[in-house]
């Protein structure tokens, strides 16, 4: 198993190495440099910016540093954060971004399972269409439309929780941004976990289960489920990439400050070091946590396992 | 437990122990922009001014009306010949770590901001002082050939290149702050992190958590401390003005820097007396390219100008009730009185365009030969309503327009090159003077992204800079004025508003023509 990851590990350098030297080449051949808006500076500040971060020197030049630079572990400077470098910022805005993702993470998983669970038990009933209207509204509503109705309802009218920010990190402000992250995935989980628990529970194993007098709940907990979460587990390595790296949206309306807000100021700013800083941040997150959704893939599967 | 774990949990219990402990006058400030330092050497925009402002005080300051007013100094003489300063400092004035601000502090920062190494983006803004511009050029490179000098620790003097009237409200600009010598020599570009910055303004910052916000608690050390109303600031990150409202409205916010226009009227019936929009020192204008048939042709951005409907688009497109502009220098700008205007400014707005459509067709334009038009703008709702509006003005003179909208960036890289026929552009004065909106037609300025030029324009205000009397200097640049709108070098569209929202809690907010506000001068209700 250790053989297998190291090996999964390794082939995902060259992937790295191709998606650096694409955006480093990509960003550099955008219109608009770092430097340029509304004011546009003299030429003598411009010349001795340049100089300083090294965009004085030839482009392969320039990318060869940032190589060398990459492998010694650094990221460089940010562009447009001078107090911070483009590892401080990344560093300062994990946590945040970790918390809500996590969470957004357990979330979705234990209403899509639960939800999607009930829906196969009561397959065709009542409470599977009420619990299948609900979620869609989870699938179908983007979270920015999301997003401003919970903060008008809890926030505003209800006061229960606040409307943003993330104040002292107490669980009243991170509700409203989870839920919003969580929903879509939730409805998705509860999909595939329907489908997935109606067909497991149509096989011969469970109807000897069930011939031998085992009460549906039993059933369900202690056979079925598990062959119901493959499906499950499948969609869980995407679905945490995207909580970790696509809650740009949620972080924006709440005020959250993650790094998906980073990446995309960044981009917008041409900041060369703090956009390729959070492309290859991303790029080791999500190679690791398809590592370890393929490490759960093989434990609940007997057949990957022993491969 | 790791380094980085600790730290996070350090950051949430401060900003905790902070909450609770100055929660009844601290002041939450939506800010808009992540500032890009503390170092008010490396700034450039608003949201990093209303930080800066606090933390840090020049010579002379502001008052809630933006007056000059005494800051650093507690006083000040002017030579007859208005070309040198000598301001003499207060007395007990020190630094937040309680060491002594000096006329030295002030001499360093000056050296450090025009020091071309140190590439600082407004350095410019201080070239009135002896040297500044040629330092910053490179032309000389012994940095204490510059006009700022220390008599001795008390007394700083400062000689001007030429008399220069606006020099007292330059000095309350960021660039012309001091910085603590003795730690910027120890930390060298850490002076400015969290732990290491010491400031000298009314507050010190205590929290700094990118993408969020910027904590300021009160500066004992600073000579007024025991007159502040409020105990610290937070000024929060967040540019999503629809969002901001919705946490204003909640009570997580005391004061909104902006605001959507499309929610102003709602908020006139719901939140009376609370949304300030208020004439504000900027200019939005379109440029023409003058150097690009036929846009050369003087009539062809005359016509252009005066079929601007003005009167539709502050009320009606914007809904905030921008002034219309038929000026270049905004009204109520200081050393100028009531600017020049265009000389078709009360016109009907049918004589507006059907003279418009004259100097079309004299320009050779008409219904067999259309006017091919492309209008650039930077991305953004506000700025595509008025492009397509007044494409749709324009349209009745025959005028053929292509929208081209890009991100900000690239925008006005394009402009700088002269890509652009026409194009979307603003100005917010960083001084209180006329010439800093009248220096944007001069010749070969990197601003002047239309490219007019006219030597008679340039002189007068070369002359005008060189006049002392400031009357006869504000005639002058009446002239270059009346000049530039004559010749239609832009064209004005509207004068910028200020737009804040203020809790009723929070008193002493003053509207004022900068649109600064220093937290010294507010206080809060129970």
């Amino acid at each position: 198993m250790i053989k297998y990851a190291l090996r999964r590990l390794l082939s995902t350098i060259p992937v790295m190495w191709i998606a650096v030297t694409a955006s480093f080449f990509v960003l550099r051949l955008a219109p608009g440099g770092p430097f340029d808006g509304e004011r546009p500076l003299p030429p003598v500040i411009l010349k001795n910016l340049a100089a300083h971060y090294n965009l004085d020197k030839p482009l392969i030049q320039q990318y060869l540093l940032y190589v060398g630079d990459l492998l010694k572990g650094d990221l460089g400077p940010s562009f447009s954060s001078e107090d911070f470098s483009v590892a401080q910022q990344i560093m300062i805005g994990l946590p945040y971004t970790f918390t809500i993702g996590t969470a957004a993470f357990l979330l979705a998983i234990l209403v899509g399972v639960t939800v999607g669970c009930l829906g196969a038990l009561y397959q065709n009933k009542t409470p599977d269409y009420i619990l299948g209207s609900l979620i869609l509204i989870g699938v179908v509503l983007p979270n920015f439309l999301i997003a401003p109705i919970l903060q008008l309802i809890f926030g505003i009218h209800l006061a229960w929780f606040p409307v943003g920010g993330w104040g002292d990190g107490s669980l009243k402000f991170l509700v409203l941004p989870i839920i919003v992250l969580a929903l879509p995935h939730a409805g998705r989980i509860s999909r595939i976990t329907r489908g997935s628990m109606i067909e497991v529970m149509n096989q011969n194993f469970i109807r000897t289960a069930k011939a031998k007098g085992i009460g549906p709940r039993l059933t369900v907990m202690r056979h079925a489920l598990k062959p119901a979460l493959m499906p499950v587990v499948s969609y869980l390595g995407p679905a945490a990439s995207y909580l970790l790296t696509g809650s740009l949206v949620v972080e924006s309306i709440f005020g959250l400050p993650g790094i998906g807000r980073y990446f995309v100021n960044a981009a917008l700013n041409r900041d060369y070091g703090m956009v390729l800083g959070t492309v290859i941040f991303y790029m080791v997150l999500i190679v690791f946590l398809n590592l370890l959704v393929d490490i759960a893939y093989a434990w609940l599967d007997p057949k990957v396992r022993n491969r | 437990m790791n380094q980085f774990t600790k730290k996070f949990l350090a950051s949430a219990m401060l900003g905790t122990l902070l909450a609770f402990s100055a929660h009844a006058a601290t002041l939450n400030i939506h800010n808009g922009g992540d500032p890009q330092s503390l170092d008010p050497q490396k700034l450039s925009g608003d949201w990093e001014n209303r930080i800066a402002g606090d933390i840090f005080e020049g010579l002379v300051t502001e008052d809630a009306k933006d007056n000059p007013v005494p800051g650093q100094a507690e006083s000040w003489t002017i030579s007859p010949d208005g070309k040198v300063y000598t301001f003499k400092l207060r007395d007990g004035i020190k630094w937040s770590d309680g060491q002594p601000v000096t006329a030295g502090d002030f001499v360093f920062a000056f050296q450090r901001l025009v020091d071309p190494k140190n590439a600082a983006d407004y350095a410019y803004l201080q070239f009135t002082i002896k040297n500044a511009e040629k330092i910053n050029k490179g032309e000389i490179t012994d940095l204490s050939q510059l006009g700022v000098k220390a008599i001795d620790d008390k007394t700083l003097e400062i000689t001007l290149e030429n008399p220069t009237p606006y020099f007292l409200n330059a000095l309350m600009h960021y660039t012309a702050y001091p910085l603590p010598k003795h730690v910027v020599e120890a930390k060298d570009q850490d002076w400015v992190k969290i732990g290491n910055i010491v400031t000298n303004g009314p507050y010190k910052p205590v929290e700094w958590v990118p993408g969020s916000h910027v904590t300021t608690v009160k500066n004992d050390q600073w000579y007024g401390a025991k007159d502040l109303k409020i105990d610290g600031a937070k000024f929060f990150v967040l540019e999503d003005q629809e969002a901001a409202l919705k946490r204003y409205r909640a009570g997580e916010f005391d004061i909104l820097t902006d605001f959507p226009t499309d929610q102003y009227e709602w908020m006139k019936k719901n939140l009376p007396g609370q949304a300030h929009v208020a004439p504000f020192s900027g200019l939005y204008y379109y440029v023409v390219n003058s150097q690009k048939p036929p846009f050369s042709d003087k009539r062809v951005r005359q016509a252009l100008s005066m079929a601007i409907n003005r009167e539709v688009i502050g009320p009606q497109i914007l809904g905030t009730g921008e002034l219309p502009a038929y000026s270049w220098v905004p009204p109520g700008t200081a050393n100028y009185g009531e600017p020049a205007y265009v000389s078709w400014k009360d016109l009907p707005y049918k004589d507006k365009v059907a003279e418009a459509k004259k100097l079309l067709t004299e320009a050779g334009f008409g219904p067999d030969k259309p006017l091919h038009a492309v209008l650039s703008y930077n991305t953004n709702d506000n700025h595509k309503r008025i492009a397509v509006a007044i494409a749709s003005m324009w349209k009745p003179l025959g005028v053929d327009v292509e929208l081209v909208n890009a991100e900000t960036k690239v925008h006005y890289d394009q402009m700088q090159r002269g890509q652009v026929e026409i194009g979307r552009a603003g100005w917010l004065a960083d001084y209180n003077d006329p010439d800093n909106f009248l220096n944007l037609l001069v010749t070969g300025v990197q601003m002047n992204y239309g490219r007019w030029s006219n030597p008679d324009y340039d002189k007068l205000i070369k002359d005008g800079n060189a006049e002392t009397d400031l009357k006869k200097r504000a005639e002058i640049f009446k002239k270059a004025e009346q000049l530039a709108l004559d010749e239609s070098a832009a064209l004005p569209i509207y004068y910028y508003v200020s737009k804040n929202v203020v809790s009723p809690k929070v008193e002493g907010f003053v509207d004022n023509i900068q649109d600064i506000h220093r937290t010294r001068w507010l206080s809060m209700k129970e």
